[in-house]
């Protein structure tokens, strides 16, 4: 049988190599302040952020396997509960709540209260339209992209724009089966 | 410098001469094939590349379709999804062994061992997190594709290897075992 599922990223957490939060944050905040610069279109920095959280997505998936030994998830719920309680915890040091499940379960929302990203952030007037966390949204697309589900993910509250917590839609559009990758007369 | 270590202990199972180790992706790109003792080969790497992957591929279906404590089976040759149906770990023949790990992001990890060797199932999982260190972490490596900075990975792999080879045969001293094939392979 395969293992439980681990319902909290603490342990994990407590065993992974952490970088200082100041560090982190402040880091983050650089990349995203040269990004302005460089793009200049808002637009375009938002595009910019989701592509790098997806390359990172994509990569990330393989260390969280690695050592949260989740082995598989029954269904999207509980890929949901998994990155909300292990994922986040385990590389952003906070954990996330799931609400608002449609129907079919196949869309929730993220819940964040506490996000380290935006510590000592404030958008000024020019940077309105800015989802400044949307790196964020890009990993968890990446990450479940590496696990054969196509989602789109898109922001629904975000704090810095006034709102009471960031909610992360994640919506299931896809999940891709496992096929033979070679044709047959090559 | 320091020697940056992934989480798990170096496993202890005994083991025995290891013959060949592979890794693919989803895809079916081998990432990596290392061999230590293979005196015969009859087909050119790739075609045997293809082989082993497509002798998994067919394995992991058959072993799905006739595992008695599920009900739902899908049809033999019908794509899975990720996650579903049972998998198995090893299977062995007179002459080999074979020791498999397949990682929900779809990396498969293959020992081949002398027939006696004992269950392998951590040191693939231990070899999944060299990887993560050493591949993935990689910056300069894109997903992917096969890997080529290999050196401290196959090091870390290659003392896996040479431990349980000098611990069976006592061989010379694993230091100059390892650098000695890391110059063959370079």
């Amino acid at each position: 049988m395969a293992p439980a599922v681990p319902r909290s990223g603490d342990a994990i957490f407590a065993n992974v190599e952490r970088v200082n939060a100041e560090l982190f944050t402040l880091t983050y905040g650089a990349i995203v302040r040269q990004l302005l610069t460089d793009l200049e279109e808002v637009e375009e920095v938002n595009k910019q952020l989701d592509q790098m959280g997806y390359n990172i997505g994509i990569r990330l998936i393989d260390e969280f396997l690695a050592k949260s030994n989740v082995t598989r998830c029954v269904d999207f719920r509980e890929t949901a509960e998994v990155i909300a309680k292990v994922g986040f915890k385990m590389f952003l040091g906070v954990t996330a709540s799931v609400t608002n499940w449609d129907v079919e379960g196949t869309c929730c929302s993220l819940i964040l209260e506490d996000n380290p990203l935006v510590d000592f952030v404030e958008l000024p007037d020019t940077c309105q339209g800015l989802y400044y966390c949307n790196i964020l949204s890009g990993v968890v697309r990446g990450a479940l992209e590496m696990v054969s589900m196509k989602t789109e993910v898109t922001w629904v509250r975000d704090m810095l724009r006034g709102d009471d917590a960031f909610e992360l839609q994640v919506k299931l559009l896809k999940q891709v089966p496992e096929e033979y990758p070679y044709k047959d007369d090559e | 410098s320091s020697e940056i270590s992934p989480s798990p202990p170096l496993p202890t199972a005994s083991g025995n001469n290891a013959h060949m180790m592979y890794v693919f992706n989803r895809n079916g790109v081998c990432l990596l094939y290392r061999e230590w003792n293979r005196p015969l080969r009859t087909l050119d790497s790739n075609q045997d590349h293809k082989l082993m992957f497509g002798l998994l591929f067919s394995l992991k279906s058959l072993t799905a379709k006739m595992d008695p404590s599920s009900v739902e089976k899908g049809n033999l040759g019908v794509p899975q999804l990720p996650g579903q149906g049972c998998s198995f770990h090893s299977f062995r023949t007179n002459t080999y062994k074979l020791s498999f790990m397949e990682s929900p992001s779809g990396i498969k990890i293959i020992l081949v061992t002398h027939p006696k060797a004992s269950d392998l199932r951590e040191s693939l999982k231990y070899i999944y997190n060299l990887y993560v260190e050493y591949v993935v972490k990689n910056p300069l490596y894109t997903p992917g594709t096969p890997i080529k900075a290999v050196r401290l990975w196959e090091f870390q792999s290659l003392r896996l290897f040479e431990g349980w080879r000098r611990r069976r045969t006592r061989e010379r001293p694993i230091k100059s075992k390892g650098k000695e094939a890391l110059t063959k392979l370079h």
